[in-house]
């Protein structure tokens, strides 16, 4: 089939239960390469649920995902970052006591070649020798990657570069945040999971956000975005996918979503998390 | 050979009294996720105050036993207080090394108080055994038992009646939500230390008519003992702990029953690493359950390191390096040579503990591999002594690292467990391990300190030595430390889950930093040997794991030149000031408190 050929990410009765809660609820969905999809849902829906088990950190108890063809349900987050699947968290995780190099280099860590050769068994041993006697090929390699991450900073303007040797618990949380988008940009990802990128954003802030996830979608990066702000979500995506409980209640083109009365009502139902904030960034 | 019905008895009699000990762990990890470390050492309070009450004061049993009750929680409640209360917004290894270091002040008042002989605790119970089937049973046995029953009993009842009792549920539960809801978390943990408290007391008490002796080693094995109970049972479960005691009991008994005595604690700690690598959540957890730690929050205390100028270390190297060309003391030389080689482990613990944020409290055992390594390499194998003490090092970082292995899929506190049982279980291989470590009559006669041909015998040569190697560690150290790995282990520490996320194999770089550490500690565990001559499977032990851990945190953790100045400083000032031996640990443990409330960053800073 054609559609085989682009569909990028696809899963089929994805399901994980917490107890008696089923956080995810047989939910299925393509992604296609180069295409940008929201989830968007009420407070507790299972879209952060989604991204665990679509990165390996969570498995399914129902469900495959597949990649590029490949069935990676249930692989472990290390072997599915080497797939080049790179992710943001909700309530960033940046490394804290690391400077923003060094946590942008880490997002670097699956490209590491020359210090790092695919040699079975000794593999690590011979990591740790080339890392303490560091030959050319070890310092060009970390050369040319520190010449990268600089570019990466650069897309953030002046608000990462000048703080390029700070710790990052000493950055604000916007810059926070930032630095996680740009060590999930140094994994030089095929899939990209975005979990709410803007939260705590302030809308100059957040406009500054959602031009650069416009500029990486024009480049052609394939993303899976979550996201409350609603403005944002209908800006940028190709389609949105609603969750509520668990389960997918509507999928489409963003002004049809957003008019489904199914929808309407799962926001209302859930106190509308989302409007506020979507007056707000309008 | 007695029945095993006997043994039944006994291993359900010993599992009650184990109970004791772990349904407060169970109650302390439940509220406020936190492994007592201190747990042990109100054991051991409690049997000394059951002493003073039944030696002393003469009470009759029934006041024994609530004298015992009241004057334990009154500890505990001392130790929430003013032990981990302070600590409760701090990064989470603060907690942990305080229950550590209060730990260690207890035990070592203790022993001040009442010298480290052993003493005899008499029941008070006529000495009669009753004939039950096939084995016997005494009013003592009836009374352990009767004791623990009570204690579920009440226990059940408080939890489950009171309204205090109800918050301690809800806060086990979701603690922010009990929070949201009212609960007063500080009751909930003064509740909770203050119950814990009593009960290990009574424990310690029991245990202590039961073999009618007490002595200060009981502290850590109780721990040891009550968090092998807990964690089978599964962390914070309550009737966990319960049923992982007993079975932890007749494990024990029966283990006894077929192999002997000495083989009791071997089978404790590999029943804790085997439950630990199958099911890290316990017996009764269902296998995939969230991870029991909360995630948020940094692990060490942020800093920044103090920048020490390249010509100042240089200028301390050079000056230490002529300071045997000045007359300087045969004692100073001596002194120091302690110092470097406390350094070598520091750097080694900094690595593992500060860096890849791995609180290892076994380190000692490390010590010990290196120290039988090089010490067998250079007398059966007549290996020369230069290159026996390299072997050492590198048996050190192999089984080191295969040891230590199964704690790779564990976070902060069942990390320092595992390693502490590894650690217990290296000494206790090394003394049933006959036919090669000669067992409890250790080596003697171990050449000295050698290279190419040449005795090293003159302290200024074994000075030198020393200090050559450390530094040449440090200088390694330094360099990782600036490469990816460096940075990959930081990240690692920082956010285990994040550093996967992005690619990061932990087996792999927790291998590599104990490859690295451990071949650190082996040497200087072999330069030991070869110092001392004379070693046996005591020679290492948790005081030396502890005091590298002191140093490591006075330095500040990760740091590489702090691991050094904190061991000239925890070496040196001892002997500056002349405080006699029995009170440095005392003093150890002192200023591991102090620094985890005050400065949790060190001297010079965390990396
Ligand atoms: N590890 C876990 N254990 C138990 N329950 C969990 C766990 N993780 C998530 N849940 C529950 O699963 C449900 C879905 O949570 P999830 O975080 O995926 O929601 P979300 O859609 O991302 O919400 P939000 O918009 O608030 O981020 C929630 O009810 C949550 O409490
Ligand atoms: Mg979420």
């Amino acid at each position: 089939m054609a559609e085989q050929h682009t569909t990028m990410l696809s899963l089929r009765g994805l399901t994980r239960r917490f107890g008696g809660l089923t956080a995810v609820d047989a939910i299925d969905l393509d992604l296609a390469r180069g295409e940008l999809i929201s989830i968007i849902g009420p407070n507790g829906a299972g879209k952060t649920t989604l991204f665990n088990l679509v990165t390996g950190l969570d498995r399914p108890d129902a469900g495959v995902v597949h990649f590029e063809g490949q069935d990676i349900t249930g692989l472990s987050p290390e072997r599915l970052a080497a797939e080049g699947i790179a992710r943001t968290f909700q309530l960033g995780r940046v490394f804290g006591n690391l400077s923003v190099m060094d946590n942008v280099l880490i997002g670097a860590h699956t490209r590491l070649r020359a210090v790092k050769p695919a040699v079975p068994v000794i593999g690590p041993l011979l990591e740790l020798g080339l890392a303490l006697l560091r030959p050319t090929s070890v310092r060009a390699e970390e050369e040319r990657l520190r010449e990268e991450v600089k570019a990466i900073l650069a897309r953030f303007g002046e608000r990462l570069l000048p703080r390029i040797d700070q710790p990052a618990y000493s950055l604000s949380y916007a810059n926070r945040r930032r630095v996680e988008i740009a060590r999930a940009l140094a994994l030089k990802p095929r899939l990209l999971l975005l979990d709410e990128p803007t939260a705590g954003m302030n809308p100059t802030e957040t406009a500054e956000m959602q031009s650069l996830v416009a500029e990486l979608k024009a480049e052609g990066l394939t993303i899976l975005l979550i996201e409350h702000k609603l403005e944002m979500v209908m800006r940028l995506s190709d389609r949105v996918i609603v969750m509520d409980e668990g389960k997918k209640i509507a999928e489409g083109p963003g002004e049809a979503v957003r008019s489904d009365p199914k929808v309407i009502e799962a926001y209302l139902g859930h106190g509308l998390s989302g409007t506020s904030e979507q007056e707000s960034a309008a | 050979m007695s029945s095993w019905l006997d043994y039944t008895i006994n291993g359900l009699i010993v599992g009650n009294v184990y109970a004791l000990v772990a349904v407060g762990l169970a109650l302390i990890f439940g509220v406020s996720r936190l492994i007592n470390f201190a747990q042990g050492s109100i054991y051991l309070v409690g049997a000394y105050i059951g002493w003073v009450a039944v030696v002393q004061l003469h009470t009759p049993l029934p006041l024994t036993i609530i004298v015992v009750a009241v004057a334990a929680a009154l500890v505990g409640l001392i130790i929430e207080r003013f032990g981990l209360r302070p600590l409760q917004n701090s990064v989470r290894i603060a907690p942990l090394l305080a229950t550590i270091g209060i730990s260690f002040v207890l035990d070592q008042l203790v022993m001040l108080t009442f010298s480290p002989n052993p003493r005899a605790l008499p029941s008070q119970l006529p000495d009669v055994r009753f004939q039950v089937g096939g084995g016997t049973i005494g009013p003592l046995d009836l009374l352990i038992a009767g004791v623990g029953l009570t204690s579920a009993l009440l226990l059940f009842v408080f939890l489950r009646y009171s309204k205090l009792g109800w918050a301690v549920r809800a806060a086990s539960q979701d603690r922010d939500a009990a929070m949201q809801m009212g609960v007063d978390v500080n009751r909930v943990n003064q509740a909770v230390f203050g119950i814990a408290a009593a009960l290990g007391g009574v424990s310690g008490m029991l245990v202590g008519m039961y073999y009618n002796q007490i002595d200060t080693a009981m502290s850590l094995q109780a721990t040891l003992k009550g968090v092998v109970a807990e964690v089978v049972g599964g962390a914070g479960n309550v009737p966990g702990a319960v049923i992982g005691s007993l079975l932890l009991g007749l494990v024990e008994s029966y283990g006894v029953a077929v192999f002997g005595t000495s083989y009791r604690n071997l089978f404790a700690f590999l029943l804790l690493v085997v439950v630990l690598v199958l099911r890290p959540n316990g017996l009764f957890a269902s296998a995939r359950q969230a991870p029991p730690e909360p995630l948020t929050g940094t692990f060490i205390a942020p800093s920044r390191p103090v920048r020490i100028p390249r010509w100042a270390l240089l200028a301390a190297a050079a000056i230490f390096a002529v300071l045997p060309f000045f007359p300087v003391s045969f004692y100073v030389l001596q002194t120091l040579i302690n110092a470097w080689l406390l350094g070598m482990l520091a750097l080694s613990l900094t690595l593992v503990a500060g860096t890849i944020g791995q609180v290892s409290l076994g380190h000692a055992a490390l010590l010990a591999i290196g120290a039988y390594t090089s010490a067998l390499l250079s007398m059966t194998l007549s290996v020369p002594v230069g290159l026996s003490i390299i072997g050492g090092g590198l048996m050190c970082a192999a089984l080191g690292t295969a040891l230590i292995s199964p704690s790779f899929r564990l976070r902060g506190h069942y990390v320092s467990i595992a390693t502490l049982a590894i650690g217990e279980i290296v000494s206790l291989v090394i003394l049933n391990w006959e036919s090669v470590t000669r067992g409890p009559i250790g080596i003697s006669g171990i050449p000295p300190l050698s290279l190419f041909g040449y005795d090293l015998i003159s302290p200024t040569s074994i000075y030198w030595f020393s200090f050559a190697v450390m530094v040449v560690l440090a200088l390694l150290q330094g360099r990782l430390l600036t490469s990816h790995l460096g940075r990959s282990f930081r990240a690692i520490r920082d956010d285990d889950i994040a550093a996967r996320a992005y690619g990061l194999s932990l087996n792999r770089y927790k291998s590599l930093a104990f490859i690295f550490g451990g071949f650190a500690a082996g040497v200087s565990g072999g330069i030991a040997a070869h110092l001392y001559s004379y070693i046996n499977h005591e020679t290492f032990n948790t005081q030396q794991s502890i005091l590298a851990l002191t140093v490591v945190i006075l330095g500040g953790l990760g740091n590489v030149v702090g691991a050094i100045l904190g061991s000239v400083a925890l070496v040196g000032l001892p002997e500056v000031f002349r405080i006699a031996a029995e009170y440095r640990i005392l003093i150890y443990g002192i200023v591991l408190l102090l620094l985890v409330r005050f400065r949790p960053q060190g001297l010079l800073g965390t990396m």
